[in-house]
């Protein structure tokens, strides 16, 4: 179907701003009379509170100070449950864990107040890794430190051992990894009587807030307001943790009857907000001697830190994920989430799903050599096909070809000729440098699990001005990944207008309905599509009214809108999700149409290690995935190669180092993400199959890029090497010893 | 920003001597402050505890690069932007201009300077192996004289130098005489960019008739401070550089130098990095 | 209550215009050109010298804001973002970042223009290692850094279809 408008590289709708610094971001704003805040946090990882001294040479009656008693509502930062404190009052389950707030004019002062906060604790012994989570050394949350389990099974694996030609066992790691958006959090809040609670900030979600601070305040939906300002990054990182620092500026602004801004700096931001979850997994393989899978036994754990958050979510994504594109006949995920006293881990860009895939294909390369084939031909004799089910029982609907996929990237990277090359290359052992080339094939489900959409209803409207001006009025957050641009261009299309036409409207509680949050891949695939209905359902309006006829120029347009309101006062479509009727799902079994849609990719690294110093160098990096259809190729590739930069740190660069439960390197000195000299050329490739649902045939892909960069490297790295990689981040002081072992 | 800024001073004298005065006349009070690079860093951390500097980034008598048939005298404020340009440092100095060129960014190179990176007294720092293999003398300048001494002796333990409160360093002088002998660096960072060191390794040497005649080598980040591998030195020297003096002479390194594990890197790593960069020296020195 | 310093007044010339303000001797550099100046284009990522999101230019030199004391900004020329684009027109590079996606977030990309604006001032006509390094001190989690190359080998493409 030809587009317009759609499949266009329509620049950045706020490019403009954002390239000459008039972009406003929350920390560029100031209100009159607005008060600093900052946190006083626990320096322990768990104990009980005794005291708390407000001591120094620091004029404390200028202070606005707030604690757990301040709450007017309920303690808590609502978000699946409301077991997480806002404040903490009588006991802290983390480092960091907020238990003070102050708030003043100076903000050099209030830094010297902070200091002066000393927070008598009495400590009790705290847990800091998923094995002695799971030990139950301590019970630190619940019965049984576990936030979530679940239990996926797919025919009879207990059957399948015996007739097996191999069966392959493993585990496989993945470390914590902080989101580091380039914008560290920040909120400034307004209570006053007439309005009730406003907060502006660094978003995803601007519901979720709205959610967490009416609880928190007690107060009706209408008396609280949320707005999100230029968001410089979030990735996940600023879709629970924003309702933390709303409330805190917002409980202080209410103790102090003045506006309060909260800036984190960067190393309070690294050290007290959410990160990845780390995982374990264990994965136990029957596959027949020429190559078959038959049975997968999957074992897969995520530490949560101190609180549930969004575990469950966290845990449901990388259990679904956990088998890959494959159809294997007999699997059996058995997964939890379990509480370790660390901060609590969160959203980050995959979900759950960059760990579990992580594991499976590092995994697969594995089979394949017990097997004594390629690794490629173990996957070619498994991918999935139209018509087969995948793990949860979710049969394939969608036109997929993994075979085409990979005969495309292996044929855009030299993969055939490379692993052959690099491998006669190696074999010399007086060479220092030992070059690899790896794969990983893989799958993304966009929206939300399962019954999630449904359960989230997503609306939303779109409104024309008397001059033609088209308003979209979205719940969805532009955070750098086009939200606003592709949102215009989706409009534009359906309305036949250009885009210059369409205005976003910011997302404010007061003013947009709520469509979800902007996470889990939906906002094109899900969002999109209420947009173009909506679009449609305004053309409906209009041409149903008289006002306007089919082959109508823009201007016909401008002129109908302002005849239909000068008639009717107000021209708006109103659009509510409906989940598609013949998708079905059961919670209790874990099993049906897990996703709507998926986006299938197969990534090629290519890397080079230097023995000498195990330093890892990605050469080049080919990523190829069908995604339904490319909104806009320059967002479209720009989301991929800036989440695989994101999945090459995640491989090999970002390493959170843990001192009982506290990350000791929080600044970006010593918490190293990937510079310009660091990346290899990313070259990033679509193939299009359109996707009924999607507006235009789009899927989504913003997570997507995050599942397959890692292994893809680990397995490029086994190449070049022979070291079993099990781990990541792969260090290069792990990746040494590793290296001296394999040459022992 | 964590630092409490009005308790904070900060004066500009008028020229060297205004400065070299104020300092004497309360010792330990006043502390140079040149690009700010480290200093600033501590101060947004919240871990700046002096507060009184004498902005000296201004002072002319601390800038300019002078070459004499046997030295390059350089001024303690020259940038690591400015050891990258000039003409014969480029030339004959290739560790320098390596260590300047790796050390943070663009713009920490505008700002930083040789002088601020020596009386910062990091061991992770990336210009001290290539000062010490070039024979580096530090001018120390107070009110009451001057005195050249010699760079390697200059630090005296773990950010500790030999410098009095009264005193800052005016000029860093380094020999020509190694201009023409093979030179060898590698730092090994968490990145390949802004990253501070895990080890850093700096050597040259003169080779005659496939002989190792004279040889210097130094390290960072494998001690409390620069160090200077006079056993693997000794080892080398009179040597081809071949596969029997390499082990004798990595052996000799694994035992002189004293990585710790840290944030960024473990002692074993440090040890095997280091003796494989001895390695690749040594092939350097051969081919 | 600790011993206050008193705040200096400093004079230089920012984006071309003469500019004078008081602060603490040792306030960075950053916050005087957004507090005292309202020049809020130029961010804080970081606060130790390792985003560059607080690039600008100072005497011709590219340095990172949060490390510079506002002593120091005495008598310097200064530019930052807002003072790229001259009058409404904006900078080849400028408009490269919009048309190639070298801007996603937005929140790298004042530093990143500064930089890219400060290379091509020193290299016209940067090759690809050139451009990488030139940029090595401005850290961007959204792009990969990809479109930000090309946006920079766009605008110096341009430059030279003029010249």
């Amino acid at each position: 179907m030809k587009t317009r408008v759609i499949g266009k590289s329509v620049p950045r709708k706020e490019g403009r701003e954002k390239v000459t610094g008039r972009a406003r971001y929350v920390d560029d704003l100031s209100f009159p009379g607005m008060l600093h805040g900052v946190t006083v946090r626990s320096p322990v990882a768990r104990g009980r509170i005794r005291a708390i001294h407000f001591e120094g040479e620091i004029p404390w009656h200028e202070f606005t100070v707030v604690t757990a008693k301040d709450i007017p509502g309920k303690n808590c930062i609502a978000l699946l449950i409301e077991d997480q404190p806002c404040l903490a009052a009588e006991f802290v389950n983390h480092p960091e864990e907020a238990i003070v707030l102050l708030a003043h004019h100076d903000k050099y002062l209030l830094e010297e107040a902070r200091r002066a906060v000393r927070i008598e604790i009495e400590p009790l012994p705290g847990v800091f890794s998923i094995a002695d989570s799971l030990a139950r050394k301590e019970i630190i949350w619940g019965q049984d430190n576990i936030f979530k389990s679940f239990h996926v099974e797919k025919g009879d694996v207990d059957g399948a051992w015996a007739g097996a030609g191999f069966v392959v066992e493993g585990t496989y790691e993945t470390g914590a990894q902080e989101q580091l958006y380039i914008e560290p959090q920040g909120m400034i809040a307004q209570v006053t009587e007439a309005e009730g609670v406003t907060v502006w900030g660094s978003l995803q979600c601007p519901h979720y807030v709205h959610k967490a601070l009416m609880i928190l305040f007690g107060l009706p939906r209408e008396r609280i307001r949320v707005v999100q300002t230029e968001t410089g990054g979030g990735f996940g990182g600023k879709e629970e943790y924003p309702s933390m620092i709303a409330a805190h500026a917002a409980l202080l602004a209410r103790k102090s009857g003045r506006p309060v801004k909260i800036i984190y700096d960067r190393a309070e931001d690294m050290a007290a907000t959410t990160k990845r979850h780390p995982s374990r997994t264990r994965h136990r393989t029957a596959v027949s001697r020429d190559g078959k899978l038959l049975a997968m036994d999957i074992d897969f754990t995520v530490d949560g830190g101190a609180y549930e958050t969004l575990s469950p979510v966290v845990l449901s994504r990388g259990t679904i994920h956990a088998a890959g594109p494959y159809a294997c006949p007999n699997v059996r995920i058995r997964s939890r989430a379990v509480a370790t006293n660390a901060p609590p881990h969160g959203a980050f860009r995959g979900f759950g799903a960059p760990q579990s895939v992580f594991a499976l294909e590092r995994h697969l390369d594995r089979v394949a050599e017990a097997v004594g084939i390629a690794p490629e031909e173990l996957r070619q004799r498994n991918f999935i096909r139209e018509g087969q089910t995948l793990a949860v029982g979710q049969v394939v609907k969608e036109k997929v070809d993994m075979n085409a996929l990979m005969g495309r990237a292996f044929e855009l990277s030299g993969y055939h000729a490379k692993r052959k090359q690099f491998a006669a290359a190696n074999s010399d052992s007086r060479g220092a440098i030992k070059r690899g080339i790896g794969f990983a094939s893989f799958l993304h489900g966009a929206g939300f699990t399962g019954s999630g959409e449904e359960y989230l209803a997503s609306e939303v409207a779109m409104e024309a001005m008397a001059d033609g001006t088209v308003h979209i009025l979205a719940g969805s957050t532009e955070m750098g990944q086009g939200t606003n641009t592709i949102f215009a261009q989706i409009a534009a299309e359906a309305l036949r207008l250009d885009c210059e036409q369409i205005k976003i409207i910011q997302p404010d509680t007061a003013y947009v309905p709520n469509s979800g949050p902007t996470v889990a891949s939906r906002t094109a695939m899900i969002v999109g599509k209420l947009v173009e209905t909506a679009g449609l359902g305004l053309l409906k309006l209009l041409m149903d009214g008289g006002f306007l006829q089919p082959g109508y120029t823009a201007a016909d347009f401008s002129r109908a809108c302002g005849e239909y309101i000068a008639e009717h006062r107000v021209l708006k479509s109103f659009v509510k999700y409906e989940h598609p009727r013949d998708l079905h799902w059961d919670d209790q079994k874990y099993s049906g149409d897990a996703y709507g849609a998926y986006a299938w990719a197969v990534y090629v690294a290519e890397v080079s290690v230097d023995t000498r110093t195990a330093e890892v160098r990605v050469n080049d990096f080919v990523a190829v995935q069908e995604v339904g259809k490319v909104i806009n190729p320059v967002l479209a590739a720009g989301q991929i190669e800036g989440g695989v930069a994101q999945g090459i740190g995640f491989a090999l660069y970002e390493n959170v180092v843990w001192q009982e439960g506290r990350m000791v390197n929080a600044q970006m000195t010593n918490y190293v993400m990937p510079t310009s000299v660091d990346l290899p050329a990313i070259r990033v490739y679509f193939e299009e199959i359109p996707y009924g649902r999607g507006p235009a045939g789009a899927k989504g892909i913003g997570e997507l890029p995050l599942d397959g960069t890692a292994p893809a490297i680990a397995n490029a790295i086994a190449h070049a090497t022979g070291v079993d990689v099990r781990r990541i981040p792969i260090t290069a002081e792990s990746l040494l010893e590793m290296l001296e072992a394999v040459h022992a | 920003m964590r630092a409490f800024l009005p308790a904070y001073e900060m004066e500009t004298p008028r020229d060297l001597a205004a400065a070299l005065g104020r300092m004497a006349s309360e010792p330990g009070v006043w502390k140079p402050f040149a690009g700010g690079t480290d200093l600033m860093v501590l101060l947004e951390a919240g871990k700046l505890p002096h507060k009184k500097f004498l902005n000296i980034w201004n002072l002319q008598e601390l800038r300019g690069i002078e070459a004499s048939a046997e030295h390059v005298t350089l001024g303690a404020l020259t940038t690591y932007a400015e050891v990258q340009r000039h003409e014969i440092l480029a030339r004959e100095f290739p560790l320098l201009c390596r260590a300047a060129a790796e050390t943070g960014s663009v713009a920490t190179q505008n700002r930083g300077t040789l002088g601020g990176n020596i009386a910062n007294a990091s061991p992770a720092a990336d210009s001290p192996p290539a000062l010490i293999v070039y024979d580096a003398e530090i001018e120390i300048v107070s009110a009451g004289g001057a005195r050249w001494v010699p760079y390697d002796s200059f630090h005296s333990g773990y950010k500790k130098m030999n410098l009095r409160p009264e005193e800052l360093i005016r000029r860093i002088r380094v020999a020509r005489s190694a201009a023409g002998w093979k030179q060898y660096f590698r730092k090994v960072g968490t990145r390949r960019a802004q990253a501070i060191s895990k080890i850093c390794f700096a050597a040259a040497a003169r080779v005659e008739a496939g002989r190792i005649a004279d040889v210097r080598i130094a390290l960072g980040s494998v001690a409390p401070t620069v160090l200077r591998a006079v056993r693997a030195e000794q080892i080398l020297r009179g040597q081809q550089p071949g596969v029997a003096a390499l082990q004798a002479a990595q052996n000799a390194l694994g035992a002189e130098i004293a990585p710790i594990d840290d944030m960024r890197s473990t002692a074993r790593y440090r040890r095997n990095v280091a003796r494989n960069l001895l390695a690749e020296f040594l092939e350097v020195l051969a081919g | 209550m600790p011993e206050r310093a008193r705040k200096i007044r400093v004079s230089c010339v920012v984006n071309g215009s003469e500019a004078s303000f008081e602060a603490y001797p040792l306030a960075r550099l950053l916050d005087v050109l957004r507090e005292e100046l309202k020049l809020t284009g130029t961010k804080e990522g970081c606060g130790e010298g390792e985003c560059g999101a607080c690039s600008i230019e100072m005497d011709g030199a590219l340095v990172n804001s949060c490390l510079v004391p506002a002593l120091q900004a005495q008598g310097a020329k200064i530019r930052t973002i807002e003072g790229v684009a001259i009058g409404g027109s904006l900078h080849a590079v400028q408009q490269a970042f919009i048309t190639h996606g070298g801007a996603q977030c937005g929140i790298c990309t004042p530093g990143m223009i500064l930089a890219a604006v400060n290379l091509l001032a020193r290299h016209p006509q940067p090759d690809d290692t050139q451009i990488r390094e030139g940029l090595s001190g401005n850290l961007c989690r959204c792009t990969g850094y990809m479109k930000i190359f090309e946006s920079v080998v766009a605008a110096v493409r341009r430059a030279e279809t003029r010249a």
